[in-house]
């Protein structure tokens, strides 16, 4: 029998979906029993989500030209040498 | 080197402009292998691959922009500087982005804002893995709280996070790296990325569940 305990430790490979049927299908067990377990991997999963769905990768212009303006002088110094 | 360049369109000032639209479909070894070559465009498209990536994980890592622009800076010189000693045993990327973690924690180090900048610290069993608040998240939270405010609060959340935590979840969750990836980049065993990202999104949970619980629901002990 597995406790909230034991589920909280798999949490990670369960959300990841990295584990085996036989333990999964334990975990879901679980969870339609304990609705603590499915508050808590409903709400990490979306916690995983939303920090997906806001992430930008763009960078600020200015960060942008002043970054290639130091590889510039980087690469001027290196083939002067 | 003066043919690599001009195939790649290398002029002055505009090389940089010019090397974006000549190499973006090339893959990454490739790119990798003619800027060992010497070949500068191919290694100004791998900056423009990846120095968003770079400056977000800086960002996170640091907690400053001032200090992300100048890890973002010091990565690529210094990826530059030392191209020929990236043996092609890992990904670009991952070589890059262990060169800035290793920036932005020194960078933590000297400001001395929080000691707990190891990496290596022993995992203490329990504590952080202890789940206290259990409420379920009201409506979707990108249509409760306008994108800057819903900014603000990951970003608070994250800011919360011991950096060791918060640069497995950055690498892991964020980023995308495998779980063996991130070992590598932070120089650490699978087990204790493992146990550090549960950690962190436990806490990254429960904070978030301050803001996001639906109305009414209590929040109680758990665990």
């Amino acid at each position: 029998m597995l406790t909230c305990k034991d589920f909280l430790g798999e949490l990670s490979d369960y959300l990841d979906e990295t584990i085996d049927a036989e333990l999964r299908a334990k975990l879901e067990r679980h969870i339609t029993e304990c609705p603590n377990c499915w508050v808590i991997a409903d709400t990490t999963r979306k916690t995983i989500k939303i920090y997906k769905g806001m992430e930008s990768c763009s960078i600020p212009a200015d960060v942008e030209s002043r970054l290639m303006a130091a590889l510039e002088k980087k690469i001027a110094a290196k083939q002067q040498k | 080197m003066k043919e690599a360049a001009a195939r790649a369109g290398y002029d002055g000032k505009h090389r940089v402009q010019m090397a974006v639209s000549s190499l973006t479909g090339i893959d990454e070894a490739e790119l990798v292998t003619q800027a060992r070559e010497g070949e500068t465009a191919a290694f100004s498209e791998l900056v423009r691959r990846y120095e968003g990536k770079i400056f977000r994980l800086a960002q996170h890592v640091t907690q400053n922009r001032e200090d992300a622009e100048d890890v973002l800076q010091e990565t690529f010189m210094k990826a530059y500087e030392h191209l020929d000693q990236f043996k092609g045993d890992s990904k670009f990327y991952t070589w890059i982005v262990r060169i800035a973690v290793n920036q932005s924690l020194m960078k933590l180090r000297r400001r001395k804002t929080d000691k707990t900048v190891s990496l290596d610290e022993t995992i203490d069993t329990g504590e952080d893995t202890v789940v206290r608040e259990v409420a379920a998240w009201g409506e979707d939270p990108e249509q409760r709280f306008s994108r800057e405010e819903l900014g603000d609060i990951l970003g608070s959340a994250i800011e919360s996070l011991e950096p060791l935590y918060r640069s497995v979840f950055v690498l892991r969750d964020v980023d995308e790296l495998s779980t063996e990836e991130t070992a590598e980049v932070l120089g650490l065993s699978v087990p204790a990325v493992k146990s550090r990202l549960l950690r962190a999104r436990l806490q990254l949970r429960e904070r978030l569940t301050r803001f996001f619980k639906r109305k009414g629901d209590d929040a109680f002990a758990y665990m």
